[in-house]
């Protein structure tokens, strides 16, 4: 199968500091893939530069097998690439409906459209069917998403990137401040958007978390992929042995 | 104070995850310009049992809706201005700026035509422009607190007016403009000084409600770092945002000529504080996200009503300055209450109250 994203021997250096060392990466279409690693491995690096928030030294992207460049936000959602930030980045005051098109909104057709008038209704429309097919668990449509829980913010905004992507989502620690039942609904919402056939990329410090939903796993250290699991066959054990460097596979 | 009691209730309980979505009625009365609304009524009806004939006249309400207009046209972009977090303090100086300009243009024109005084009107406006780009380009470009950027062309505009002129008042405007836009009134009733704020309120509150303008405005003053990662240009919107407050300011500059006849250097100095006054009565957050026209215009009013009211009692107007502050610390006081209410349960990291007061549940965590 052709990845839906490869990157192959990014590099990118912060000073002194080399926080991509030659990495490699692919993700599949329909597959949820966990990236995991120590504190400073690399994770985050990686992510924003493959989400078009950084740009690397050297190395290169391919999008289903063609070459691409990612270097701003706006070029990877064309290529169908959405990011959920550790931050959520939604806007507190604005309602979900808000949010979902913040950005992207729906013009009245004619005149009316281009002297800048919405179309609540459409969007109105969408935003609930949109959250309808992933299952989350919004009810108020019209309240701003600061008066809601944390969950309930994080399903927002994956929501918002399932809408979105067609090809890949990144989420950055989706369950880090998040309770059980919270959890649960998220890691719910990533195995439905992934059985649309879009790739999800995921970083997690929660094992059990990464064990239970991720397809693969990939682990990096110090810059670099040194590992990739498959999930079903896979223990706490090995994945903590291959972050911190105690134990080492040959075909990383 | 009842809009305190009632604002309390209103953010009661803390959400649940399956909480009801609350009906339009509820929003409504939830909302702080209703309720401050209540507040303007309550106010008018005391003075009208107080001082029946002289305050419930045709004529002091047309004073009062006079006195409010122009602070009412520049209240509008201040509206704007708060909403995305920000501040303008330079709007009066900016006004006389723009009158003093109209009026030296129009002087050395002569005569008293409807071309001069349309001239005016739009240097006046054009000038008023000018002083907005200056500042938006500083505060969305140049990274500068909008607080000092507006302090600084406060003093530069005020100043500049004051070179122009020799700190004189530059006296007099066509008659034109004084006669039909200054003292005018449409059917002898309306003057054509509320018209032309009526028009501007209602420009700007479809501006602000209903397009994406307007919907990029909240945005960029709840999460700026959000509404950019969606791919709104933000700096772009500061600059417009200040640019249309200088707008307003220059525009009611020419409308202040007509009115008074002269430029009013010296009479300006409050102006911006008291359009901020109104504007935060009326319920928009200095945070940011939130407002509303409406209220902006029902914030404005209250201090012109307490005024007209206070006079025509016979009480010293200066109690009017009190009851104004007291108001303002009321209603910054409620907009505190109502967003750490809303802040609840919240963890985003660009929320200030939450930066102090962490939520319950991440505390009930910790302890496990």
């Amino acid at each position: 199968m052709t990845p839906a994203l490869e990157a192959r021997g990014l590099r990118r250096e912060f000073g002194h500091v080399r926080a991509l060392d030659g990495v490699d990466f692919d993700v599949d279409p329909g597959e949820v893939v966990a990236l995991i690693g120590d504190n400073g491995a690399g994770k985050s690096t990686l992510v924003k530069a493959l989400s078009g928030s950084l740009a690397v030294d050297s190395g290169e992207l391919l999008s289903d097998g063609r070459p691409v460049t990612i270097d701003t936000p706006t070029a990877a959602r064309a290529l169908g690439i959405e990011t959920v930030y550790q931050d959520l980045a939604l806007a507190p005051h604005l309602d979900p409906v808000q949010n979902m098109y913040l950005g992207r909104e729906v013009m009245k057709p004619g005149l009316l459209g281009r002297l800048g008038f919405m179309d609540h209704a459409e969007m109105r429309k969408h935003t609930r069917t949109a959250f309808t097919d992933l299952g989350a668990t919004v009810r108020d449509f019209a309240a701003p998403v600061g008066s809601m829980s944390g969950g309930q913010r994080q399903q927002i905004a994956v929501a918002r990137a399932a809408a979105w992507a067609s090809r890949v989502i990144f989420l950055d620690e989706p369950t880090a401040a998040l309770g059980v039942v919270q959890t649960r609904n998220v890691l719910d919402l990533i195995r439905r958007v992934r059985d649309r056939g879009i790739a999800v990329v995921f970083i997690s410090h929660s094992m059990p978390h990464v064990i239970e939903v991720a397809d693969r796993i990939q682990v990096l250290r110090l810059g670099r992929r040194v590992a990739t699991y498959d999930a079903k066959k896979t223990s706490m054990e090995e994945l903590v042995g291959a972050m911190t460097g105690a134990i080492s596979q040959g075909a990383a | 104070m009842t809009t305190v009691t009632g604002q309390q209730q209103a953010a009661g309980p803390a959400p649940a995850d399956e909480e009801r979505p609350k009906t339009a009625l509820q929003r409504l009365l939830g909302a702080q310009a209703v309720q401050i609304l209540g507040v303007l009524l309550i106010l008018v009806i005391l003075f009208s049992i107080a001082e029946s004939d002289a305050f419930l006249s045709v004529n002091n309400f047309r004073n009062i809706v006079v006195n409010v207009s122009i602070l009412a046209i520049i209240g509008v972009a201040m509206t704007f201005v708060i909403i995305t977090g920000g501040i303008d303090l330079s709007v009066g100086s900016v006004l006389v700026f723009s009158g003093v300009v109209a009026a030296k243009t129009m002087e050395s024109l002569g005569g008293e035509g409807v071309g001069v005084a349309l001239i005016g009107a739009l240097v006046a406006c054009v000038a008023g422009v000018c002083w907005g780009l200056l500042n938006g380009v500083l505060i969305a470009k140049a990274k500068v607190p909008p607080l000092i950027v507006t302090l600084g062309t406060l003093g530069m505009a005020l100043g500049g007016a004051q070179i122009i002129t020799g700190g004189i008042d530059v006296r007099g405007a066509p008659t034109v403009l004084t006669d039909n836009i200054g003292f005018g009134r449409l059917f002898g009733q309306i003057p054509y000084l509320s018209l032309i704020a009526l028009v501007v309120v209602v420009l700007g509150a479809v501006l602000l409600h209903r397009t994406r303008f307007g919907r990029y405005t909240y945005a960029v003053g709840s999460n700026d770092e959000a509404a950019r990662r969606a791919g709104v240009k933000v700096d772009r919107h500061l600059i417009l945002i200040y640019t249309l407050a200088g707008f307003c300011a220059g525009l009611a500059g020419i409308l202040n000529l007509a009115f008074f006849a002269s430029t009013t250097i010296a009479g300006q100095s409050n102006t911006a504080l008291n359009v901020i006054a109104g504007v935060v009565i009326g319920g928009t957050s200095l945070f940011g996200g939130i407002g509303t026209i409406a209220g902006t215009v029902v914030g404005l009013f209250i201090p012109a009503v307490l005024q007209n009211g206070f006079v025509i009692m016979g009480v010293q107007p200066f109690w009017q300055q009190v009851v104004v502050g007291a108001f303002l610390i009321t209603a910054v006081y409620v907009d505190q209450v109502r967003r750490a209410s809303a802040a609840r349960g919240a963890s985003s990291r660009r929320s200030l109250s939450s930066r102090f007061s962490r939520p319950a549940g991440a505390r009930r965590k910790e302890a496990q």
